[in-house]
């Protein structure tokens, strides 16, 4: 793919653009050029501010500063609307669509052409709806209703509306994340014709293949700062993955003596219809076994398997001794395995319970007799795992709603911990915490493997898996793409065996 | 005290001693032991329900269908007492047929996955019709039935009646199920965090079905008890009572959403009722004011109840934290 030579001036920029929420910095003075009839790649880690960057160039957040430009003058989108009368228009993952409406009413939802008594005039939305779908080469039927079409049309939909309003910049956010590969080639067609037609593209994407398929520029961010930017032409895969991970700061994470003892779980040949095919491994007392993979390659799938959320197709798990079969989630408990979701809010505690009962939830078959609850069990329980864990409440009657996060998690841990767990696995654990708990939360998985307890950790935190864990499974797209050890564990090869990319030569 | 004073059961036996005082001021005699009694009485089908609903709404459920199951259950009563059989089977039949008839919303809403409104909506319906299939829509009345069949309801112990005493057990067989054994633990977990509860271990649908079974249950029971203590069964025994039922948790602080609730809330949600509803007529209000003051009680309770919950908002201050 040759470069386009580069336009004298670029269609949309944004300078020196930083953005801070409470307690973290998502953008650090970043810049980002687009280019009249060029598809520019952004690309970053999970983490590095892609998706912030999308929504300070939508309207949906203002920069803390920083200068937008539109065609050399100065210009703000203080909402979303007004991003999209510049012009400026976004396609994201899970398309925001209606699904009861027509395609020709989503397309022109909002800016629908009126007949002379101001009612909608149905013939020309939907001639003109069939002309911009034409010009796509989008072979759809105007008047069917969005819930009848497949992901891939519906990016489609998403397209022509961007069209139908003269957007002159399209951002597509991991756009071939769902489709199959028929569908992806013709999205690679779609984008030829967009840039053809003069489009500034944005495309986010973590699949290599696809960025030096389509893409005329690069973009990487890491860590919400501008690392560097340029032309496809100038770069090779070896050096934009080191630019993706290369890291300025080490975070310092808990030492440990590796103390690996006897295996705990074997997990052989477990496979899903569609969600994960033939997974196989071992993890030991004493070990933190890391999961990393891009978001979607299957990793909290298999973890909800093993915990008899879903049930895998094929295969068989060994615990300790026996070979088991787990088939809902209380036998995971009665086993010995615990899981520690990502969403603690939604699917950890229990508001309007108290903190006690909170923790004593997964016991309760250890805390009764009979059926019925013995509460001088019950407080005891919570009193020795709350005070473990230094939780800060008033007393344990206290309602698990009024805590602050830091503390509800705290609740949440303790009740994992108080069914005397033999596996725990933890799925993003630190996610959306601040640097202080972080490391409270790395000490206390380090504690937890120094006591026997084995633990699974997934994370798309590149240090965080390097930092904590023994032994790292990679997954990409429903399969183990790569187990590693000791010295092979390098932010390269996890990027490399996540994103798909060949071992450097 | 000021803790005690924000409970929300506290406030509402006030709000009823008020009730009361008020009506005793132009009726002294509403007030005597042996009206309260009467009242009591009056109100205990009432309470037995309620409490079953009560189950049903903590795990984010509702069951229209309650009015339906004792109308068929009492019907099916009175027709096991015309052919002879003893009252000694008739009270498990009825209790077990309730069990069976919550048991198929249970496992509507367990299995099939439709919304609790819809399928007790239809049940509700249906069950209605099963009376007139069973019955050919004629009435079964006081002198059809059997003198014991009809005198257990109002068989006076200890100057309540035995109907009184059976929903005062029900009260404390509900109080230990939801605060002392695992499974009332596992119907406030469901309502109050779906997500969570499958987590733990807990079958969500599972639970809801047994709520709908409890629920069934109790309405089969009130169902013997309301056909013989008013000595008639007939297609629209009880029709509308499912919303008394549904008022008396709603005013009694059981949340909608689910997960929040406490046995003496809706008792005295239904108490209330009990009380307006027996005093209207003595006051010599016409019984239409009754339908519009009980809606007006449910609109304070829940705006009363949706404020609370505002008021609370996010606790962000440290400081807060541990005052709260």
């Amino acid at each position: 793919m040759t470069a386009a030579p580069l336009p004298p001036q670029p269609v949309l920029r944004l300078s020196g653009i930083s953005k801070s929420f409470p307690g973290v910095r998502a953008l650090s003075d970043v810049q980002l050029d687009l280019y009249a009839g060029q598809v520019t790649a952004l690309i970053g880690e999970n983490g590095a501010g892609k998706s912030t960057i999308v929504k300070v160039l939508t309207g949906i957040y203002q920069p803390d500063a920083g200068r937008i430009e539109v065609d050399g003058a100065q210009v703000q989108f203080p909402t979303a609307d007004a991003a999209a009368r510049a012009g400026v228009t976004a396609i994201h993952q899970e398309t925001v669509l209606f699904d009861e409406l027509t395609v020709a009413e989503n397309i022109f939802l909002g800016h629908a052409p009126r007949t002379r008594l101001g009612l909608i005039d149905w013939v020309a939305m939907e001639a003109q709806a069939r002309a911009l779908l034409d010009r796509i080469g989008a072979d759809l039927d105007p008047r069917l209703t969005l819930r009848e079409l497949g992901i891939a049309s519906k990016h489609l939909v998403a397209i022509a509306r961007a069209l139908s309003i003269d957007a002159r910049v399209v951002i597509m956010d991991e756009p071939t994340a769902a489709l199959s590969h028929k569908e992806i080639h013709e999205l690679y067609e779609l984008v030829e014709r967009l840039k053809a037609e003069g489009k500034a593209i944005l495309f986010i994407s973590h699949k290599f293949d696809e960025i030096f398929r389509i893409a005329d520029r690069y973009t990487v961010f890491r860590d919400g700062a501008f690392i560097g930017a340029g032309a496809m032409a100038d770069v090779t895969e070896g050096q934009l993955v080191q630019m993706m991970v290369g890291r300025s700061v080490d975070q310092i994470f808990p030492k440990r003596a590796h103390n690996i003892g006897a295996p705990v779980l074997t997990v052989a040949g477990y496979s899903h219809p569609t969600e994960f095919e033939d997974i196989n491994f071992t993890l030991h007392r004493g070990e933190i076994l890391g999961f990393y993979g891009l978001v979607g390659a299957g990793r909290s799938e298999v973890m909800q398997a093993l915990f008899g959320i879903t049930k895998p197709s094929k295969g068989a798990c060994r615990i300790g001794d026996g070979v088991a079969v787990i088939r809902s989630t209380a036998e995971a408990i009665a086993q010995g395995i615990v899981y520690v979701p990502e969403d603690r809010g939604k699917q950890g505690a229990v508001k309007g319970l108290p903190i006690f009962q909170n923790v004593t939830l997964p016991s309760l078959s250890r805390t009764s007799r009979g059926g019925f609850l013995r509460m001088a069990e019950e407080f005891k329980l919570a009193r020795d795992y709350t005070r473990r864990l230094d939780l800060r409440a008033a007393s344990l009657d206290q309602d698990v709603g009024l805590l602050s996060g830091g503390n509800q998690q705290k609740v949440v841990i303790a009740k994992w911990l108080a069914t005397k767990p033999r596996v725990i696995i933890l799925d993003e654990p630190t996610k959306g915490i601040d640097i202080g708990s972080k490391a409270a939360v790395h000490d206390f998985m380090a504690e937890l493997a120094a006591e026997g307890l084995a633990v699974i950790m997934v994370s798309s935190e590149i240090p965080e898996i390097l930092g904590m864990s023994d032994r790292v499974i990679v997954m990409r797209e429903g399969r183990i793409a790569a187990e590693l050890t000791g010295s092979d564990m390098t932010p390269e090869r996890l990027v490399r065996a996540a994103a798909g990319i060949a071992e450097a030569a | 005290m000021n803790r005690l004073l924000k409970s929300r059961e506290v406030l509402l036996a006030l709000a009823i001693l008020a009730l009361l005082a008020v009506i005793a001021t132009r009726f002294p005699a509403f007030i005597a032991p042996g009206n309260l009694t009467n009242v009591f009485n009056d109100t205990a089908p009432l309470i037995i329900l309620a409490l079953g609903q009560m189950i049903v709404i903590l795990t984010k459920c509702i069951d229209l269908s309650v009015a339906a199951t004792l109308a068929l259950c009492g019907m099916v009563a009175a027709m096991l007492d015309g052919a002879g059989v003893p009252l000694a089977l008739i009270l498990p039949a009825a209790l077990v047929l309730g069990a069976a008839l919550g048991a198929v919303n249970g496992l509507l809403v367990w299995k099939v996955d439709i919304p609790p409104i819809v399928v007790t909506l239809g049940t509700m319906t249906i069950y209605r019709g099963i009376i007139f299939l069973i019955s050919d829509g004629r009435w079964i009345n006081a002198h059809q039935m059997t003198a014991g069949f009809k005198d257990l309801p109002r068989t006076e112990v200890l100057g309540l009646h035995v109907m009184s005493w059976i929903a005062l057990a029900v009260i404390g067989g509900a109080y230990v199920l939801l605060n002392r054994t695992a499974l009332g633990r596992s119907f406030f977990a469901v309502g109050g965090n779906p997500h969570a509860a499958v987590y733990t271990g807990i079958d969500v649908g599972r639970m809801q079905a047994v709520a709908f079974v409890l629920s069934g249950a109790l309405a089969g029971l009130t169902g013997y008890l309301w056909v013989a203590r008013y000595a008639v069964a007939y297609v629209d025994v009880a029709g509308g009572f499912e919303l008394d039922v549904v008022a008396a948790c709603v005013i009694g602080g059981v949340a909608i959403a689910g997960g929040a609730g406490s046995v003496a809330g809706a008792v005295l949600g239904a108490l209330f009722l009990g009380v307006i509803k027996n005093a209207l007529p003595v006051v010599g209000i016409s019984p239409f004011w009754q339908l519009a003051i009980s809606g007006s009680a449910i609109i304070i309770a829940v705006a009363f109840n949706a404020r609370q919950g505002r008021a609370r908002g996010r606790i962000i201050l440290k400081s807060a934290e541990h005052r709260a």
